[in-house]
Formats: structure tokens, C-alpha cells, sequence
């Protein structure tokens, strides 16, 4: 970095710049990626590229299973973030546990890694509430819908924290089509002057529902927008598992020593479709998801660790029968939930009920109990069938 | 006791606020040195320093954005919208997160951030300076919206917003910011979701707010001249909405006038009329009539006079009250004369603004 000694002239930004290329640190077919590729970055301990594989199998098994439900009608809808797991999973490993998560709606596989109960997670598109997990408890935000708005509350809440002598950072989970609103530019421009330890994590799925990312940005990289405000661009493999958490790694821990924030654009790919209502194949052809298969984020690092002695069959076994037994609780579960009840309405609208709300529960309190009335005479509801 | 204005009471009330309580912060566009455009936030970063009062980037829904987090994070962060028309970048994050955070986490996550609008028109002020955006705020559940017409209401509902576990979107009439009221501060007022009676009377009821109250207290005023005693209620808070305090009113006169500068058509008179219409419609001498805004965009300052609700206006409206017979009898005339009066009196005529 060189500075001009006259006072207001500008800093050479060459250090915030991102590498064209993404930084790898496995190459697709499992082998370790030529140095340069790393662009400086060590592959993480052995304990973490296991950690990490054990979190994509579990991971992408419950985004199976969710995805199921979600077809089976069990669940309003689900977006899924299948192909998209190294970024869900390096991302969030890289967290401390004081550290807050802002996820979005297609993030759920980060919120099962974060620890959040699956089922809690689900909650939201199951259509039960909003929010089914407690964001204080995980130190994660509710999944946010509005594209890029919970950006600036990542601002927000470490600014707070640091005022509150708290070593806290953000990561906010963020997709291509999101650094095109108002609000990604704002919550950047924010951090950087507040100097926030907050690490924007864009996963670039390429695709924003139907809208191509050439259609969304001209920038060279989505990550070459950190530059225009002062802040670090990272331009990370976002099917390596082992970069991704490197690269926010190191994105995390320069935000804690106050060299301030940073924008990550992860290069990944949406393999399913937006959600189970969306149909890909009038926007995008097969040949191009079928490129992306091949470069299997999950598969790439379990041959990583298979050829380099780490992880054998009975290992891989005992993960898999983990995320097995993951999805299927969650599975048995979400059949055994009852549906919510009328009257939590009015709960949360204010810290207490408002005149006006007393008496909106008041005539819906009821209608749900004739209804309940009226079911306890038909016969008991089909509680649906086994996945 | 010492004269005090509107502007000054609110600037006491956020010094005594920060004084109090360490998690209140107070930012903004142009609130740190410069003490905020119309002087509110004045001496507040020489005297808690910048950590406390400061200047943001200039970006509303960054502002209110951050001041989302920083109230997940234990803070009670009261932001400043510069102008009410300058707030509506930031309507997605009120509207969105703000109003709906407790919701949203089944009371989790409560969100007691204060956001100020200096808000209405009658300063002169060229086009995005005027506009009374107030419905937009009221008709979105889990908001507070309220707006003081008083200095010691200034003081009093400012401090109440702030220690409030709600979001509190707190609306200050900027024309009322120099109007001068004689009293002591700290004072404590109503509590603020209440409406209060500023005159009492027994011929009619104006529903008031904000801006409106002094207009309609002159109005009274002048109405009394003629004979004609007029009760002046002041809603303070827009939402929740105080049915008890106006139902009351209502009630008790048989005739009211809803007096606001925003724009008549689905404005919050709309709601006034039709709660009042609800709850005494058996009390009523003639429909419930509004002095609003005209159903334009907020005109050049030197025609807004024809746009501001004024004197004349409201005496023109509670000349249309319907006083030459009652078209529909009081329930005790209609059991003492057994219905007789009932079809007596002129056609039933809806009427909307001047």
C-alpha cells in the first residue's frame, strides 16, 4: 500500500482489489490446486476439512430431505442450496460462536450448520411463522426475504456490539442478484465507514431467479464492487469448501483487527431450480447445470481427503449416517407437528396487545374454537403419509 | 415556568434521554455539529461526544437499517428521517423489519428504535419539504406512530417513545417546531397512545393531530364568538388509534370534524370517519366530515395556504353539520317521541374536505 504524504489525496486501493481468478485451493477432480491458484492461502488443518465435509454431508442430506417435503407438500416451499454447500458450510465454520450469522431464505443448510434445531429451521417454510428458532440463543438473525436489506443490520448489530466492548463479528449471506439493490450498497458503505467487522459473503449462484448475472452486473467481478467503497474483495472458488473457509477466514480476522470489512463473492452454482414452484428449463439448459454437477463441491473434498489418507469408507459411512439420522427426525417430526394457533396473532404485533388488537383475538379466539368444535366431530385428520 | 418551544422541548428530551439510559444513540443526517437542519439535535454531540450523537452517511434506509441491528444488539437507537419526504428510502426497512422484527421471531427480538420525521407543510418550503406521510406509517401494524401538538407533549411523548419497547415512528409538525408553550421541563404528560380533550364543548367534536390541533383550537375559538361550542380532541397518537377518548367525545356532541394536512383520499381521516361512524353512528346529528388536503401532490409553498386546513375552512365545515334539524333523532329524543323526529330533515350529503 502506498500513501501520497498530501493531505486528502486518495490511498492506492491495489490492496483491496480481488484476483480475477477465484482463489482454489482444491481443483475439482480432488487434488490440491497449484499454489498460485491459492493466491496465498493455506488449505485449512486436516480437523477442519473434515469438519467441513461432515457438514456438506449433512447438509446437503437435509436440504434433500427439505426439498422432499417440500414436493410432498409438507412444506409451502423450499429454496433449495443444492451445489451451493461449500459456500453454506465454509462460511459458517468460519464463524466464532459469539460471532452473529445473517442468513436468507435460501440458507437454511448455514443455519443447520450454525446448530440450529432443523426443524426450527424449517419452520418458515413450513408456513407455521415466520421464525421458528430463538436469533439471540444461535446468534443468528431471522432469514431474511427482502434481498439484501439485513446487510445494514449486520452494520448495526457490530457496531453495537463494539460500543458494548464486544470482539463480535457478522457475516451476511448474500446472493448475485442482491449487491444490484440499494440496500447492499448502503450496508457496504456503511461498514466501511464504520469500520464494522462485518464479511458480505455474495454467493454468485449466476442465476437470480430467471435473470442471468450478465444481466444483473458489468462490474468485472462482483467482488471488484468492495473498491468503490474502501473495503476488501475477495474472489473465492465457491465449490471448494476448503477456500471458501479460508478466504472468510482470513476476511473475519482482518475485520476484527479493525482493517474493516470485506466483500467475498463466492462463484458457485444454483443446481436446482429458485424454488419447487420454479421451472428452470425456460431460462437455462441442461448443459449447464450439467458443467456444474461436474464440479461437485462435496464430492471435490471427499476425494481430497480419500486420496490424501484422511478419510477411509468407515468414516465417510459414520457421516452419512448422521445426516441419515438427521433427516430422518426431521422428517418424523414435521409429522408430528401440530398446526399453529389462531390466537398467537395478536402475540407479537406490539410488547403488549393494543386495544383494538384485544379485541381482533377476541372474535378469532371464536372462530378457532368452533372450528376446533367442529373437526372434533369429523373424523381425525390424515396425518400424512412416510417419506 | 419559562417559555420553551416545540424544537427546544425535543431537544431536552433527547439530552435527558442520553443522559439517562448509555444505550441511546442518536444519529442522523447533519444531527452531530451542526445540530440537525432544524436545530433539534443541537449541542447534543459537544455534550455526549460522538460515540453518542453523530453523523451518517447519507442514506435513510442505511440509517434506519443499522438502527435495526443496533436495537438486536441491546441499544435504543432514536435516528433521525431529515424530511418526510427524504424518509421514503427507508420505508422498505420500516415497513419490512422495523414493524415487523417482534412478529416476525414470535417475540424474540423486540426493536425499541425512535424514528423522527419532522413532518406537514406550512413553512414555506419548496416541493419534498411538505408532505404528511403519516398514514403510510399508521396503516402498517407494529409501528407506534404519534405526534406531538405541544411543547410539554413534545418533551413528554419524545421521553415515552424513547423508553418504549415498540418502534415508535414520532412525527414532529416542523411548522409547530418555534410555537411557544410556558412550562417547566421534565414535565410528564398523558401517557402516549392517549388522546386528549384540548377544549371541551358540547356542540361538536374536531379530531385534531399534530399540525391540525392549533388550527382547530383557533377554530373553536372563533366558533365560540358565534355561539357554538366546540370540543377539540387531540389524537397524540395515531396509532394505536384511541377510540375510547373520541367515542367519549363524539358521543357527547353528536358532530365531528376531522382536521389533517394530508391529502383526503384514503388519508387517516378515512379511518377517524369510519371508527367514529362505527361506534356512534346512533349518536350522530350529521355524517363525520373531513378538512384534509386537497387529493394533490403538496403544492408550491405560495399556494399551500389553499392546500393547508385553515380557520375558515373548519368554521365553513362545522357550518355544514347539519344544524337546521337533526335528520336522525338522539336514542333518548327517539324513545321519549317515539321515532317521530326520524324522518324529519335534509337528504343525507356526503362531503369531503373544504
Amino acid at each position: 500500500m502506498t500513501t501520497s504524504d498530501a493531505p486528502g489525496s486518495p490511498a492506492d486501493p491495489a490492496h483491496l482489489l480481488p484476483s480475477l481468478e477465484p482463489v482454489r485451493l482444491i481443483d475439482p477432480d480432488g487434488t490440491r490446486a497449484a499454489p498460485e491458484a491459492g493466491a496465498g492461502f493455506a488449505l485449512p488443518e486436516p480437523a477442519v476439512l473434515l469438519a467441513l465435509l461432515r457438514a456438506m454431508v449433512v447438509g446437503r442430506r437435509f436440504d434433500r430431505q427439505a426439498d422432499a417435503l417440500a414436493r410432498q407438500g409438507r412444506l409451502a416451499v423450499y429454496p433449495s442450496s443444492h451445489g451451493q454447500e461449500a459456500c453454506q458450510v465454509g462460511g459458517v465454520l468460519a464463524l466464532a460462536e459469539t460471532d452473529w450469522l445473517f442468513p436468507t431464505y435460501r440458507d437454511c443448510v448455514s443455519l443447520v450448520t450454525r446448530g440450529v434445531d432443523p426443524v426450527e429451521v424449517l419452520t418458515l417454510l413450513r408456513g407455521d411463522w415466520h421464525s421458528g428458532y430463538d436469533p439471540a440463543r444461535h446468534r443468528c438473525a431471522p432469514q431474511c426475504t427482502p434481498l439484501a436489506t439485513n446487510a445494514s443490520h449486520a452494520v448495526g448489530l457490530t457496531y453495537a456490539a463494539r460500543r458494548k466492548g464486544e470482539d463480535v463479528a457478522a457475516l451476511v449471506l448474500m446472493g448475485d442478484g442482491a449487491t444490484s439493490e440499494g440496500d447492499a450498497h448502503e450496508a457496504y458503505n456503511f461498514a466501511a465507514v464504520w469500520n464494522t467487522p462485518v464479511v458480505f459473503l455474495v454467493q454468485n449462484n449466476q442465476w437470480a431467479i430467471s435473470v442471468p448475472l450478465r444481466r444483473q452486473s458489468a462490474a468485472p467481478t462482483l467482488a471488484h464492487k468492495a473498491v468503490g467503497y474502501g473495503m476488501r474483495g475477495y474472489h473465492v472458488d465457491g465449490n471448494d469448501a476448503a477456500a471458501v473457509h479460508a478466504v472468510v477466514s482470513r476476511a473475519l480476522a482482518e475485520a476484527r483487527a479493525g482493517a474493516g470489512p470485506a466483500l467475498v463473492e463466492a462463484r458457485t452454482y444454483r443446481i436446482d431450480p429458485h424454488t419447487n414452484s420454479d421451472d428452470p428449463r425456460r431460462y437455462r439448459d441442461d448443459s449447464e447445470v450439467d458443467h456444474w454437477r461436474r464440479r461437485d463441491p462435496v464430492a471435490r473434498l471427499e476425494a481430497l481427503l480419500r486420496r490424501e489418507g484422511r478419510l477411509d469408507d468407515a468414516g465417510h459411512r459414520a457421516m452419512v449416517d448422521a445426516a441419515d439420522r438427521l433427516a430422518i427426525s426431521v422428517r418424523e417430526r414435521i409429522a408430528r407437528l401440530g398446526g399453529p394457533r389462531p390466537e398467537e396473532l395478536f402475540d407479537h404485533v406490539y410488547a403488549a396487545p393494543t386495544a383494538p388488537l384485544r379485541g381482533q383475538r377476541e372474535e378469532v379466539r371464536a372462530w378457532a374454537e368452533a372450528r376446533r368444535a367442529a373437526r372434533a366431530g369429523a373424523p381425525a385428520a390424515d396425518t400424512g403419509e412416510e417419506v | 415556568m419559562a417559555e420553551v418551544s416545540l424544537g427546544r422541548a425535543l431537544n431536552r428530551a433527547l439530552r435527558d434521554a442520553l443522559a439517562a439510559d448509555p444505550d441511546v444513540l442518536v444519529y442522523g443526517e447533519d444531527v452531530g455539529p451542526l445540530g440537525g437542519v432544524f436545530r433539534v439535535t443541537d449541542g447534543l454531540t459537544a455534550e455526549f461526544g460522538e460515540d453518542r450523537c453523530f453523523d451518517s452517511p447519507l442514506a435513510e434506509s442505511g440509517i434506519v437499517g443499522t438502527a435495526v441491528g443496533m436495537a438486536m444488539y441491546g441499544h435504543r437507537p432514536v435516528v433521525e428521517m431529515q424530511f418526510d419526504a427524504f424518509a421514503y428510502p427507508a420505508f422498505q426497512q420500516v415497513v419490512s423489519h422495523v414493524a415487523k422484527m417482534r412478529n416476525r421471531t414470535r417475540g424474540r427480538v423486540a426493536l425499541p428504535i425512535v424514528i423522527r420525521v419532522p413532518y406537514g407543510g406550512g413553512i414555506g418550503a419548496v416541493e419534498h419539504h411538505g408532505d404528511s406521510s403519516e398514514t403510510y406509517y399508521a396503516h402498517t401494524p407494529g409501528l407506534r406512530v404519534v405526534t406531538p401538538a405541544t411543547p410539554a407533549d413534545g418533551y413528554s411523548m419524545l421521553r415515552e417513545a424513547i423508553a418504549c419497547p415498540d418502534p415508535v415512528v414520532f412525527l414532529e409538525p416542523k411548522r409547530r417546531y418555534w410555537a411557544t408553550e410556558d412550562v417547566e421541563l421534565p414535565v410528564r404528560t398523558a401517557p402516549m397512545d392517549q388522546a386528549v380533550v384540548r377544549r371541551p364543548g358540547r356542540d361538536a367534536t374536531l379530531i385534531a393531530y399534530g399540525p391540525t390541533v392549533d388550527t382547530a383550537l383557533l377554530a373553536a375559538e372563533a366558533a365560540a364568538e358565534e355561539g357554538r361550542e366546540v370540543e377539540v380532541v387531540d389524537l397524540r397518537s395515531l396509532a394505536p388509534f384511541d377510540d375510547a377518548t373520541v367515542t367519549a367525545s363524539v358521543r357527547r356532541t353528536g358532530r365531528a370534524v376531522v382536521v389533517h394536512e394530508a391529502s383526503a383520499f384514503a388519508g387517516y381521516g378515512a379511518e377517524v370517519a369510519a371508527r367514529v361512524t362505527e361506534r356512534c353512528f346512533h349518536y350522530l346529528e350529521a355524517p363525520v366530515l373531513r378538512v384534509a388536503g386537497l387529493d394533490i401532490p403538496y403544492p408550491p409553498p405560495r399556494l399551500e395556504e389553499y392546500h393547508l386546513p385553515s380557520v375558515d375552512r373548519i368554521l365553513a365545515a362545522i357550518d355544514r353539520l347539519q344544524w337546521e334539524a337533526a335528520w336522525v333523532p338522539r336514542p333518548e329524543a327517539a324513545r321519549s317521541d317515539g321515532g317521530a323526529a326520524a324522518d324529519t330533515g335534509p337528504a343525507h350529503r356526503l362531503e369531503v374536505g373544504a
